[in-house]
């Protein structure tokens, strides 16, 4: 399979805006929004998380079957996290 | 494709840990958010940028192996490796203040009431986590250095370098892993204080 090479310069830009999520994050976490701010903060990580994925992992060029195997992993601790809370959240239920 | 296996698993591996950390966040969000006020956030941002520049440099040595530039591609490993240090190194400094904060779980653990046995609940699973993190760069940097030597004999082209191109993978994931550590273990409490 022919590789896609990309630029340092798309590298570097991605770089810019990791930095900035991080810094944007930082500073909304001292601004009290009651519940969004965990909602702000995990959202901003998975912005981050795919920027790094998807161009510095490359996976944006990879075959399907990748990507597939990508989303497999997120999907299942999906219903890790989701069973395990529809335990924990549903005790206090009589 | 192996590799991309491999992280899942990983994912699954760190993924029991971000469930108890889910879990005991929901039965005690206040205690946590005390808890994680103590941490350095200054340290905590730092050890972020540094770990997504080190990133950045991984992509470089990708970069100089796919393109056959073998200076790039030492130069990139080297500074990766630096960068992976430091943030270890910043870590180290973490735990030796929460060592003498007395933070860490054990007999001398000390935190105000009335969150006591609950602090020791997030930092138990701060440790886990940072600890099973910091683990996987030890093990980064160890892959890192294997490579600039096999870079250096020039053993990778342009039409052979998986090695590095795996190695980057499993480096990408561990910053990935860090990406949702910061939040969750550094900014949570920050809006309470």
């Amino acid at each position: 399979m022919p590789e896609h090479i990309v630029p340092i310069k798309t590298y570097a830009i991605v770089l810019i805006a990791l930095l900035v999520l991080t810094a944007t994050t930082c500073g909304v976490s001292f601004i009290d929004m009651g519940k969004m701010n965990a909602v702000v903060a995990v959202v901003i990580a998975f912005a981050k998380a795919s920027l790094v994925a998807l161009i510095f992992m490359h996976l944006r060029y990879s075959r399907r079957l990748m990507r597939v195997v990508a989303a497999a992993g997120l999907f299942w601790l999906g219903i890790l996290i989701a069973l395990t809370m529809s335990d924990y959240l549903t005790r206090g239920w009589r | 494709m192996g590799m991309w296996v491999f992280l899942v698993t990983e994912i699954m591996f760190f993924g029991g840990l971000f469930a108890s950390y889910v879990v005991y966040r929901a039965l005690y969000p206040m205690a946590f958010a005390v808890a994680s006020q103590s941490l350095d956030i200054t340290l905590g941002t730092i050890n972020t940028a540094v770990l997504l520049v080190s990133s950045f440099t991984m992509v470089v040595a990708v970069f100089g192996s796919q393109t056959g530039r073998r200076r790039m591609l030492v130069g990139g490993l080297a500074l990766t490796i630096a960068l992976g240090i430091v943030f270890l190194a910043i870590k180290v400094y973490e735990y030796y203040q929460k060592y003498v904060e007395h933070h860490i779980p054990g007999p001398s653990f000390a935190f105000p009431a009335p969150y006591t046995q609950q602090a020791k609940m997030y930092f138990t699973l701060y440790f886990a986590m940072t600890g099973l993190h910091a683990a996987h760069m030890i093990v980064g940097c160890g892959l890192l250095t294997a490579l600039i030597v096999m870079a250096w004999r020039g053993r990778f082209t342009p039409e052979y370098h998986s090695p590095v191109e795996i190695s980057g993978l499993y480096w990408h994931f561990v910053d990935i892993i860090w990406i949702f550590l910061y939040p969750l273990l550094y900014l949570i409490g920050r809006h309470l204080e």
